[in-house]
Order: C-alpha cells, then sequence, then structure tokens
C-alpha cells in the first residue's frame, strides 16, 4: 500500500487518517533543539469537509488516500442518486447525497463539474464556479427599474434560492456564482 | 519559475551582514578566539533525534559525515589549552525543513573556561542585546528553571509526570498525537513543549530555561538531586518570543559518563531503527587528556536574524532556502 514519510508532507497532499481520505492544508515540522520532532498538520476530511489538527511524530508513515479530482459531465439525477459521465471514456459514477452536498442546488444537467473520487467512488462535488440558472418562481418584475437596490428572492430550476435585482422575471436566465450564491447578472442568450 | 531568485530580500541580506559583523565585534572585543573546525568528520553526532548528511569520498572510500555542530572538535581545542572560542558556520541536519528550520544552517557556538551555565547565559544575554540593538527592543530575559516553566505554562510538575499522566493532559489540550508509544516520558513533555508552552511563550519576549530532567542532558552536567530526589542536568535553552534560539551546556567532562552517553545514544537509535554511526573516539581521548570546567552554547544565526529582521519564516533571511538550493 503506497504511504507517505511525515518528510513529504506538505499541502494539497492526500492522506488516509481514522479511514477516512484527507487532504493537508498546513504543515508545520516542530523540533526541540535536543528533543522529539513532530509534524503538526491541519486537514480537510474529504468526506466530511471537517477541518482538524494532528499531530505525527516525525518519520513516521502515513497510509496514501487514493484520491483523484475529476471533471465530469452532471446527467442526471434518479430519485437517489446523481449520475456523472467521464467525458473522455464516459465511464459513469453515482454519488450519494452525502457526497453532493451542497452542490445539489446548482446541479444543472449537461454542466461539467469536479468530481473528487476515492478509490473510484464519488466523495465530493464542486459545481463549477460560475451556473446559469432559469428562474422558476419570483414576484413580477418591476420594468424600469435598474437601480439594483432592494431585490427580492427567486427560485431558480435546480431549487437554489438566490438574491436577484427587482426587474427580474420568471423565465429569465441568470448568472450566479455558486461560491458566494450572489447573482451576477441576466445570462445573454 | 522565479525560483533562481533569492528567498531573502536584497535589504535583508545586508541586516544580515551587518548582525555576522557584529557578534565578531563582540568576541573580538571580549577576546574570544574565532576558530573554523572541519565541516567533514569521520564520526557523527550520535543524539537519536539529530541526523547526520554523509557523503563519500571517492577518491579513498573514506565515509564522511557532515558536522550537525562543531561540538566535538571546539572541546578537542578546548582540551588542548585553546582558552575561550568560537565559531560561526554553516552545520547540516537532515529532514529538518519547515518554516524555522533549514536542513543547512548558520550556528554561532562559543566555549568559556571558567564559565557555569548561569554564567554564560548572562553572556547570552548580553550578546543578544549588543547584536539586536536599533532592530528590536527586548525586555531582559526571564528565567524559568525547568520545573518552574512547566508549572507556569502547562500547570504541572514535569519532574513528578508518568505517561499515563501525559497523554491524558495532552488529550486535555486537544491536542491528538500519532506514533508515541514507547514508554519514555520525554517525548510526551515535548509534545507539552512544542505545543503548549512555546506558542504561550510568543507573548513573553526572551526566556532563559534551565535545569533539564537528567534523561534530557544531551552533553551536560548532571548535578545529583537533593531532598527533591530528581537530578537535573545543568542545561539551558534561550526562547526569544516562542522561538527557539539557543541550547548551552554546562559541558560534561567525565569520560567514561560521556561514553555511556554514547552508548545509549547508540542503542536509542538501534532501538528506533535509526542508522548506527561512528561514534568520536577523538573527542573521549580529548576528555581523557582533559576537558577545562566549561560552558558552552550554539546559536542559532538565521533564527536571530529573523528576530532582527521581525520576520517569520527562515527562508526570509537566507539567500537561497533548501528549496532553491
Amino acid at each position: 500500500m503506497a504511504s507517505y514519510s511525515t518528510n513529504e508532507f506538505r499541502s494539497g497532499l492526500k492522506i488516509m487518517i481514522d479511514n477516512d481520505p484527507c487532504a493537508i492544508i498546513e504543515n508545520e515540522f516542530v523540533k526541540p533543539g535536543k528533543g522529539q520532532a513532530f509534524n503538526r498538520v491541519k486537514i480537510r476530511n474529504l468526506k466530511t469537509g471537517r477541518v482538524l489538527e494532528k499531530t505525527y511524530k516525525s518519520g513516521e508513515n502515513v497510509e496514501a488516500a487514493d484520491v483523484m479530482d475529476t471533471t465530469m459531465q452532471y446527467l442526471y439525477n434518479d430519485g437517489d442518486a446523481w449520475h456523472f459521465m467521464d467525458p473522455e471514456t464516459f465511464e459513469q459514477v453515482a454519488a450519494d447525497a452525502n457526497a453532493v452536498g451542497d452542490a445539489v442546488t446548482w446541479l444543472k444537467e449537461q454542466d461539467m463539474v469536479t468530481v473528487t473520487l476515492w478509490n473510484g467512488s464519488p466523495i465530493s462535488v464542486i459545481p463549477p464556479n460560475h451556473v446559469v440558472l432559469t428562474v422558476t418562481e419570483t414576484d413580477p418584475g418591476v420594468r424600469g427599474d435598474t437601480s439594483g437596490g432592494g431585490g427580492k428572492p427567486a427560485t431558480c430550476d435546480t431549487g437554489a434560492v438566490v438574491r436577484v435585482p427587482l426587474f427580474i422575471d420568471e423565465g429569465d436566465q441568470i448568472k450566479v456564482d455558486t461560491r458566494t450564491g450572489e447573482y451576477l447578472g441576466r445570462a445573454k442568450d | 519559475m522565479s525560483d533562481w531568485r533569492p528567498s531573502a530580500s536584497l535589504e535583508t541580506l545586508q541586516l544580515r551582514a551587518r548582525v555576522l559583523a557584529r557578534i565578531r565585534a563582540f568576541f573580538d572585543a571580549r577576546g574570544v578566539l574565532e576558530v573554523e573546525t572541519p565541516v567533514l568528520s569521520q564520526a557523527a553526532a550520535s543524539d537519536p533525534h539529530i541526523e547526520s548528511f554523509i557523503t563519500h569520498n571517492l577518491a579513498t572510500g573514506r565515509a564522511d559525515y557532515l558536522h550537525t555542530s562543531p561540538e566535538f572538535a571546539m572541546k578537542r581545542l578546548l582540551a588542548s589549552g585553546s582558552g575561550s572560542i568560537y565559531q560561526l558556520g554553516k552545520v547540516f541536519r537532515r529532514g529538518e525543513a519547515g518554516r524555522r528550520h533549514n536542513p543547512e544552517f548558520t550556528l554561532l557556538e562559543w566555549y568559556r573556561p571558567g564559565f557555569d551555565h548561569h554564567r554564560l547565559m548572562d553572556e547570552v544575554e548580553t550578546l543578544l542585546q549588543d547584536v539586536l540593538a536599533g532592530y528590536t527592543t527586548l525586555a531582559p530575559a526571564r528565567r524559568y528553571s525547568y520545573a518552574e516553566l512547566f508549572q507556569t505554562y502547562a500547570g504541572f510538575d514535569p519532574f513528578n509526570a508518568d505517561v499515563d499522566q501525559l497523554q491524558t493532559h495532552v488529550q486535555q489540550r486537544g491536542i491528538d498525537v500519532t506514533g508515541l508509544d514507547g514508554p519514555a516520558v520525554d517525548p510526551w513533555l515535548d509534545v507539552v513543549l512544542t505545543h503548549e508552552i512555546e506558542p504561550a511563550l510568543a507573548r513573553e519576549g526572551p526566556v532563559f530555561v534551565y535545569d533539564y530532567p537528567a534523561s534530557q542532558a544531551a552533553l551536560a552536567q548532571i548535578r545529583p538531586g537533593r531532598a527533591d530526589g530528581a537530578d537535573r542536568a545543568e542545561r539551558f535553552e534561550l526562547y526569544v518570543n516562542g522561538l527557539e534560539l539557543a541550547n548551552g551546556f554546562h559541558e560534561l567532562r567525565d569520560v567514561a559518563e560521556q561514553r555511556q552517553r554514547f552508548e545509549h545514544d547508540l542503542a536509542q537509535r538501534k532501538a528506533a531503527g535509526l542508522d548506527a554511526v561512528p561514534l568520536d573516539e577523538r573527542l573521549l581521548q580529548a576528555l581523557q587528556a582533559g576537558l577545562p570546567d566549561c560552558a558552552g552554547v550554539a546559536l542559532g544565526v538565521d533564527r536571530l536574524v529573523m528576530l532582527a529582521a521581525g520576520v517569520d519564516s527562515i527562508a526570509d533571511v537566507l539567500c537561497f532556502d533548501y528549496a532553491r538550493a
């Protein structure tokens, strides 16, 4: 089984901790001049997203996590799982609600997303930074109001609720930043 | 890629040169002789927590270790009557790399016949004030014994703590450690020191810690315990703002005791699966001939420059850090 020595620790390295795949965020080497050396690491559990701190005696070996970020196309949801396809190999994977997590409100069929695979199975999904969504429900638009002041909630076709300017109507296509949930503008057809 | 460029700014390199000049002026004024001992040695440091680089002379087949400190050679000079000596130079330690560590770094080491560790602490503090004058203002150093340090910053007596108690203490502090499974207390004390005490010292300016557990004596004399039992190693460390800057000893002079510590180191290395290393028989011969009563200290010059420059990363004071070397 592949493993890393603490000497190889650096941010971004994927290791197994308590049977979960994790990514090192920060690695600090600490050592009293005449004593035991340690690697203090801050890590993100890639399944839960939780950040935790751990210390390894320097020189320890830690099991590597077989984790890969892959660009895939979102195909459809069958009620239980979300299906994605590798556009090059046409291989498909199914992700459960845990893996999809908060990305669920940004998933539009055909969009390209980043799927993190652990031993070949999806553990997390990152939507594109910007998505174009269709407004399915909002208060009637106020024409001529382009001041940008105020705003109102709009429900979109993926289920996302986005704060939009007053002039937006049902059926409009809007561009949204998935990292902040902010409305960016009207999408040009 | 722009990593052909220096990791330090030109301004910092100028500061570094002035710090080196001040160090030399300090010792010159005190009549301490500058020496240069070999970087390559047939013997290696035996300390199980320090790993030497090794190189091979292809012409002769001789294996050479790059020194991890000039201590052994300088003691051979002392034993042959050199008097007070200092050395400024590069030393090499395998596997030590990080924000505050570079595998190749500059060490200032000096020895004072007739001094004990307390008197040498006074001189270290004077040097620190002299060299940093105008760059940063330091409060007078505080001094804690190792026991007082742990009582003050971690709330327990390190001389009366067993592994179970230390493990519990560390867990209660939310520190999750992997890889420590032996019966030894010292690695757990090191966890408390590096994870709990050093961060607290970040707000404290200069702090000397002295009188270590005998098990952490390294090459310091051990003073037998009085009524309270535990022996004390006459060793000290200097921290400035939580950064470990110097380590000093009231030097061990007893040749039989020195050999025993070497052998103990080798046994520990073997138990930890580390390479055996050749011991410095010439140091033992020098001790046999007679080392004067003296105290010695090694001070990390790069870290001293970090303090002068007000930077937090060792790469910021090096022409080229290890990644760019």
